[in-house]
């Protein structure tokens, strides 16, 4: 071996990278000191070198016991405080075949918004009657189809409901139907563009003309006041609304609401960027959302019961609470670079591409190893040739070598589903399953899975169909 | 042997012998430059970079006698270095 290429030995120190930090007075952190980097070699027993090494880096990394514990502890929140609860997987978080089949086994029923959606679940063995329909896009072909399969369909537009009536009556049915609606609980913005408005009377118009229809009838009440909704409140609120919505349409129409849907948008353990304190500090649990809910539900059916009607069926249709700390992204160390603001920059294996609620989160990033050296402001960025490709813009982080891996923590929610196959392929997805088997539940894509459905005009077969053009740089001096 | 040469670093990147030797330098790698006013400090690998840049600065010597003291590639350490270099230009005020 070379003089100069060193070889390991015992008696020379371990290098670490040289760094300068300064010191500056007047801009202390009001959290103190940075602390101690902590790291994960393991996850779920299955060491994260062996899992790079097999699956290559980058790599998400689903735990199916972390799934099934999360939807078990959610699930015992809500059936601990109210006698009928329902679950519906929202298949646009996390979409995945092997994901989606562990909540159809505890038992969640699919919650899907479009065609595609709504084929997947029946493609994975869902039917129909098990099928919550929301969206406000269903084309006339998988209306037909959800019709006739039973699905529960949530209508979020008058087109929609006429669309509806015509198909019922085509099939000569009449179809249980929900209708979605919106309204200002006073704590979050309201999402005004989805079903029909409450206050203004429109969602009372709607229910008085599905009750005249010969083909339609009114079963179920659906909204969804948000997303990362941080306080619990906001949640009693769109029970009581929809609670005092629900004994007004019965009492004028006679009709009678099966169930209550109050949609998701619990918030997990994820640091909004806009949010300066930590979600440990600020993210409920599971069961003050619970309690938030099922407290004011019960009072207000409460007097339901006495009448020998049947409190309604509580739908809900977490995703986020459920799938985002189930799931990791494993990503490497490609480059070091310094910037000239003197910051230390990285450049990862992975990016926006693979994980886009890196736009409004700050995920966490976990070395593998124990990193000497202090810790240093750090900007991770991915592997696009595209500025905005920025994974965390400021993380602590002890000088790291090419190579090293870091562990983005709770990517379980919208990055399987908004993920872009953008300059780079789409990695390996991988699952932890029971003793310790980890099973591909999505491969990596190759060229041709991306190129698989495009066509070449006969015309633009070839790239140079007169020679190859002068090599201008090789003559150049 | 490593030379300059090879290594691709001029003294001209390197901030004067003088400049750093009037560098205040602690044990502990607390460090003030008089000249600048600014105040710094560098882990344990950094002050042993510094305190051989205040006597020598002929890169490749520096880079040899390095990885006889430390377990690292020559061409880790030279990548480093250089970085280490980049950001002493910024901290350390030359008269």
């Amino acid at each position: 071996m070379d003089e100069n290429n060193q070889m390991s030995d015992k008696n020379k120190k371990d290098w670490v990278k040289p760094t300068i930090t300064p010191l500056r007075s007047g801009l202390l952190n009001k959290f103190g000191k940075s602390q101690n980097v902590g790291w994960v070699e393991d996850i779920d027993g299955i060491p994260i070198t062996g899992l790079i090494e097999k699956y290559k880096s980058p790599l998400f990394v689903v735990s199916e016991k972390r799934l099934r514990s999360n939807f078990q502890r959610i699930n015992r929140a809500f059936t601990s405080r109210y006698p009928h609860v329902l679950f519906g997987w929202s298949y646009k978080t996390n979409y995945l075949g092997a994901v989606c089949n562990v909540l159809h086994q505890e038992g969640a029923w699919a919650e899907v918004v479009s065609e595609f959606e709504y084929h997947k679940a029946r493609s994975l063995g869902v039917p129909g009657h098990c099928i919550l329909f929301n969206g406000p896009f269903k084309n006339r072909t998988i209306l037909e189809q959800a019709v006739k399969e039973d699905a529960h369909i949530h209508v979020d537009h008058l087109d929609e409901l006429f669309a509806l009536e015509e198909i019922a009556q085509a099939a000569n049915k009449k179809v249980d139907i929900t209708i979605r609606l919106n309204f200002d609980t006073g704590y979050t913005e309201p999402w005004s563009r989805f079903g029909f408005n409450v206050e203004s009377g429109q969602a009372m118009d709607v229910a008085w003309r599905i009750h005249s229809s010969e083909n339609l009838n009114l079963t179920g009440l659906h909204s969804h006041i948000g997303t990362f909704v941080l306080e619990p409140k906001a949640y009693s609120n769109q029970v009581r609304i929809m609670c005092g919505f629900m004994d007004e349409i019965e009492r004028r129409t006679g009709s009678i609401i099966k169930y209550i849907d109050i949609g998701g948008g619990f918030a997990s353990l994820n640091a909004l960027q806009s949010i300066y304190l930590p979600p440990e500090q600020v993210v409920p649990s599971i069961e003050q959302y619970a309690e938030a809910v099922c407290d004011t539900l019960l009072e207000l059916t409460h007097e339901r019961e006495a009448r020998g009607v049947q409190r309604p069926v509580l739908v809900l249709e977490t995703g986020r609470a459920i799938v985002d700390d189930a799931e990791v992204l494993i990503s490497s160390v490609f480059a070091n670079k310094r910037l000239p603001d003197g910051r230390r920059a990285v450049v990862m294996d992975a990016g926006v591409n693979l994980l886009f609620t890196s736009f409004w989160y700050n995920h966490s990033a976990t070395p593998t190893r124990f990193l000497s050296g202090k810790p240093e402001e750090t900007v991770l960025y991915g592997p696009l040739c595209m500025n905005i490709d920025v994974m965390r813009n400021s993380v602590m982080l002890p000088p790291l070598d090419v190579g090293d891996a870091l562990v983005f923590g709770s990517v379980g929610a919208y990055n399987n589903t908004q993920w872009m196959q953008f300059i780079e392929y789409r990695p390996n997805v991988v699952m932890v399953q029971k003793d310790k088997i980890v099973s591909v539940i999505r491969k990596a894509e190759c060229l041709e899975d991306v190129t698989s459905l495009e066509s070449m005009p006969e015309t633009l077969k070839i790239p140079f169909p007169n020679g190859e053009p002068d090599n201008l740089l090789s003559k150049h001096t | 042997m490593v030379d300059s040469e090879q290594t691709g670093v001029t003294s001209s990147s390197i901030p004067s012998a003088e400049s750093l030797r009037r560098l205040a330098i602690s044990e502990s790698g607390f460090v003030f430059d008089p000249t600048s006013g600014h105040h710094f400090t560098v882990n344990e690998t950094g002050l042993v970079l510094l305190r051989h840049l205040q006597q020598n600065q002929d890169l490749s010597s520096i880079l040899n006698a390095v990885t006889q003291e430390y377990n690292v590639s020559h061409r880790d350490l030279e990548r480093d270095v250089l970085e280490f270099l980049s950001l002493l230009r910024e901290f350390v005020g030359e008269q």
